[in-house]
């Protein structure tokens, strides 16, 4: 087995009286896609935030890559490599395609201008953008000014996702991204889900959708009470059994890899 | 991890039928055809249309109705009049952009420009000390401002209705709520009225302060539109939760509007010296109110995120034009008050109606 | 409505109770409500009222509005001030007609109320007016004028400068006195505009401050450049006026005359930027005011007017360094002595 890209062990976040995590492990293979599902209250939202840096665990290891890390914010996070869809995006819908793309990491232009009056170097970010678009199969979309606000839903989720694939050097994490979304919208998500694995980059996927998390995982994380339940392949379970160990109706077996 | 067999991929099945269907997800619809439609398109895409349009009717409309309106000279006078308030609301877009609002710029404009008189007419600091401490102070005001509604999480009006009445209270303790005459100023401190000269262009009598707010208006929106703050601003008055997830440091973003839009009114401080011709803390009482009003007529959205500070320019100029048009055309003082009210209320109907785009 | 009842009661026997405690210590109390804080003419009426109430053993609190025309403020200054069992209130009204219900009911509950400087509409509102008398202050500098200018008082352009919109009685009552001084037919006496003398270019308004002087100003010359009389509502709005007139190189062509004698004013007499200006003695309105509140809860006498007015007249007086016949003036070195703020 190679080394994982991610691996948490016994992370710990505790609000107040509520334990949100309980010594929950984690590891991430290169260029898989895991899927991580759960009940609501499991933790999941709280162990994906603690692996990109938004909230601290209390206790517990992060590897990246095997060396040890530790993320002050999700800021921290991203420049160590990760990047993460929200499922509210992070988009702001009055600013264009473009300036989304470059949300916090613009690009300034050469000598004077960039140097000294900060300028940006707008034809620079449009092109790249147009063509992180193109590589995903985005680029129907024709104006790379046009605002955010203007396009479907499967759309900004498309620009999302180009965004963290064209930044996320070693993980990116979707969260939910078909939540919103129509049965065609969706379909087109999950088909730009595989082609940025297939361009080698491992995914993070929280999705509550049995048949797309199916279709699209090679492994499936199940979190439970806070904590890694069980780890099953699609190919050996149905998705009666995935919910089953979600809910606790149905016992892990014991060799799978939480263990 | 083993090279086991991978589980073959299955389409759901009901999802089959979708290769019948319209692939064009991610194309951008151009089906609306009406005039509105493409005029409501066209709008939200070019937010500053709207002052401008307005701008050149009323003009227009002004030219025709009222004697010597449309003379060099008038509109010059224009500019003259709307200069200080042309600042202030330079200042009130900043922050309106990340969805907050100051109602104490005209307070700190006031405050500083009678600090700086105190010290240079009074106290006889050299003024090219006495000027920078008073921009100090302005921006020190806004940090006030920025600190109290990033750290303490109090909401902007909340906040500036507070500090308005804070800085308010320290004009009347600096001036003594006396006026420092103009000889006095011309005697002591000449430079303090700098930007009241003027150059005469043709009829046109273009003062230094005039230009002054121009240029503010230009750097600004070279800011806003053309560096990475200027991006992150609108994005953190465009959605903070979201900006603050694509890495945005919105506190940050947020302090450093604050005290920009407080340095901005300092500055707008000292060109009123020259504007009013004496320092009077009685004067701009109402200039917090308005700056909103030239904001709010310069299509710029009070929930933040939208709109062209360049608006705001536009929305002072408006207003001006109309006292200035319904003066001359010998339309009664009510009447002016009248017409900004319902400018007003045009403006933000035209906001709401353009946002309906993306929905 | 059983809640209003209810809490009628408790403020009445509020006010009984603090009244009781005031009447104990034998010490009368007084209040002095102000339009605004930022008039240096209501800092010094506050001066003089301060060192009157000390003088006569009166313990006098202080209120003032936000701005001119803050009603609100105003009529809760007149509660706190019932509430607080005071003996009389001297106020000048932001609102000559929309304060009376609040005064009705101080002087219900047993107050003498003294309008200072601007008086109430009607005047019996209050039970006195201690005021300078305003239409007498504006017909003095008309007169003035007419005067100065001479045989060219007949082809005059005048600028009036007014406060606002609102047409307040100090308003008309200055712009009205000076049409009658300078020799204008004023038709309806309390309502500025409805003459028809063409030596009037216009009326415009300026909060009576510098800012909007000089706006003011400029539209009017926009009107009619030649004009070469500008009567003003009072000095910083003059102030205003003047800057507008320099920088359009129109500043020895008109005469600016003004109404209130506060020291920068009457500095701008002497450097020529006004020419005349009646001074006002806001200081004897407030000590006075606070004598007649001793008076009243000494003795129960209440204040009489002036002969042939309808309020207490505090006295007007011309400040010019240019005199002219028959009309009596004192010049701006002996004003400075005088003025207030």
């Amino acid at each position: 087995m190679s080394t994982p890209v991610l691996k948490a062990r016994g992370l710990v976040k505790r609000y107040g009286r509520v334990t949100a995590l309980d010594h929950a492990d984690f590891d991430l293979y290169p260029g898989e896609i895991l899927a991580v599902i759960g009940d609501n209250g499991a933790g999941k939202s709280s162990l994906i935030k603690a692996i990109s840096g938004a909230v601290q665990p209390d206790e517990g290891v992060i590897e990246l890559d095997g060396k040890p890390v530790q993320f002050g914010s999700p800021m921290e996070g991203r420049q160590a490599g990760i990047e993460t869809v929200y499922q509210n995006l992070a988009l702001s819908p009055a600013l264009s395609i473009a300036d989304n793309m470059f949300m916090g990491r613009e690009i300034r232009k050469e000598g004077f201008a960039g140097k000294w009056l900060k300028q940006l170097d707008q034809a620079q970010m449009r092109k790249i953008a147009r063509e992180k678009l193109s590589e995903l199969g985005l680029m129907t979309i024709q104006n790379i000014d046009q605002p955010v606000e203007t396009l479907s839903g499967g759309q900004r989720q498309g620009v999302a996702v180009a965004r963290a694939a064209a930044f996320g050097s070693k993980v990116v994490i979707l969260d939910e991204p078909t939540a919103a979304l129509g049965v065609k919208e969706s379909r087109k998500v999950l088909e730009l889900i595989l082609d940025v694995k297939s361009r080698g980059l491992p995914i993070v996927l929280i999705s509550h959708n049995m048949p797309h998390v199916f279709e699209v995982a090679d492994r499936i994380h199940v979190h439970r009470l806070g904590r890694r339940h069980a780890v099953i392949r699609p190919g050996d379970y149905t998705m009666s059994d995935a919910v089953a160990f979600m809910t606790g109706a149905k016992d892990p077996p014991p060799d799978n890899e939480a263990a | 991890m083993t090279e086991t067999e991978q589980p073959p991929r299955t389409r759901q099945d009901f999802e089959n039928t979708l290769d019948q269907s319209d692939k064009r997800v991610a194309s951008f619809e151009s089906k609306h055809s009406g005039f509105m439609d493409r005029a409501q398109h066209f709008l939200h895409g070019n937010p500053t249309m709207v002052p401008v349009i307005v701008l050149m009717i009323s003009l227009l409309i002004f030219g025709v109705i009222a004697n010597n309106f449309f003379s060099a000279f008038n509109l010059s006078l224009i500019m003259q009049q709307v200069s200080i308030i042309g600042m202030l609301a330079a200042a009130q877009s900043l922050v309106i952009i990340t969805a907050g609002i100051d109602l104490s710029v005209a307070a700190i404009m006031v405050l500083c420009s009678v600090v700086a008189g105190k010290l240079a007419v009074e106290l006889g600091v050299p003024s090219i000390i006495a000027l920078p401490m008073s921009f100090i102070l302005g921006a020190a005001c806004g940090w006030l401002n920025g600190f109290l509604i990033t750290r303490i999480k109090l909401p902007p009006f909340i906040t500036t209705l507070g500090t308005w009445n804070v800085f308010y209270a320290l004009i009347l303790y600096f001036s003594g709520a006396q006026s420092i005459r103009g000889a006095d100023i011309d005697a002591n401190a000449p430079f303090l009225k700098f930007f009241g000269n003027s150059i005469p262009i043709g009829g046109a009598q273009i003062t230094y302060g005039s230009i002054l707010m121009v240029l503010i208006f230009v750097v600004l929106w070279f800011m806003l539109n053309k560096t990475a703050w200027g991006r992150h601003v609108y994005a953190v008055g465009d959605d903070k939760d979201a900006a603050e997830l694509a890495g945005i440091q919105t506190n940050k973003v947020l302090l450093s509007v604050y005290v920009l839009a407080g340095l901005i009114c300092a500055i707008a401080g000292w060109a009123s010296i020259g504007r009013v011709g004496s320092i009077s803390p009685q004067s701009f009482y109402e200039g917090n109110l308005n700056s909103i009003t030239a904001v709010v007529i310069g299509g710029i959205s009070l929930f933040g995120g939208r709109g062209s500070i360049m608006g705001a320019l536009f929305g002072a100029l408006i207003v001006g034009v109309f006292q200035s048009g319904l003066r001359l055309a010998g339309v009664d003082v009510l009447w002016q008050v009248f017409a900004t009210g319902w400018l007003i209320i045009l403006a933000v109907a035209i906001d709401q109606w353009i946002r309906k785009v993306s929905a | 409505m059983r809640f209003n009842k209810k809490f009628a009661l408790l403020a009445g026997v509020a006010v009984l109770s603090m009244g009781g405690a005031a009447s104990a210590q034998d010490a009368v109390g007084a209040c002095l409500i102000t339009k605004t804080d930022t008039n240096p003419f209501f800092a010094k009426m506050k001066e003089g009222a301060v060192a009157a109430a000390e003088e006569n053993g009166i313990e006098l609190s202080t209120y003032a509005g936000k701005i001119d025309g803050d009603v609100e403020t105003q009529v809760a200054a007149i509660e706190t001030c019932m509430a607080s069992g005071a003996k009389g209130i001297l106020i000048t009204p932001s609102d000559s007609r929309a304060l009376a219900p609040a005064i009705e009911q101080a002087r219900n509950a047993g107050a003498l109320v003294i309008a200072l400087d601007t008086p109430f509409e009607p005047a019996d509102t209050a039970d006195a007016t201690f005021a300078t008398d305003n239409f007498k202050a504006g017909e003095l500098i008309g007169q003035w004028a007419a005067a100065t200018l001479g045989d060219a008082a007949a082809d005059a352009k005048i600028a009036f400068l007014d406060l606002n919109p609102s047409q307040v009685s100090v308003d008309y009552l200055r712009d009205q006195g000076f049409m009658q001084g300078f020799g204008i037919d004023i038709k309806e006496p309390t309502r500025i505009g409805d003459e028809d003398d063409a030596r009037i270019v216009g009326h415009d308004v300026t909060d009576g401050n510098e800012d909007g002087g000089r706006t003011a100003m400029e539209n009017l010359l926009q009107q009619n450049p030649e004009i070469n009389v500008v009567y003003t509502i009072n000095e910083p709005a003059a102030a205003g006026a003047y800057e507008a007139l320099k920088a359009m190189g129109k500043d020895s062509q008109a005469t600016i005359v003004s109404i209130d004698g506060g020291c920068p004013g009457v500095q701008n007499v002497k450097d020529g930027v006004i020419g005349a200006t009646s001074m006002q003695f806001p200081l004897l309105m407030a000590s006075e005011g606070i004598k007649a509140i001793k008076a009243f809860a000494d003795s129960g006498e209440k204040p009489a007017n002036s002969e042939g007015l309808d309020f207490f007249n505090t006295g007007v007086t011309l400040v010019t360094d240019k005199p002219v016949d028959g009309i009596e003036s004192i010049t701006s070195e002996e004003a400075l002595t005088q003025c207030w703020g």
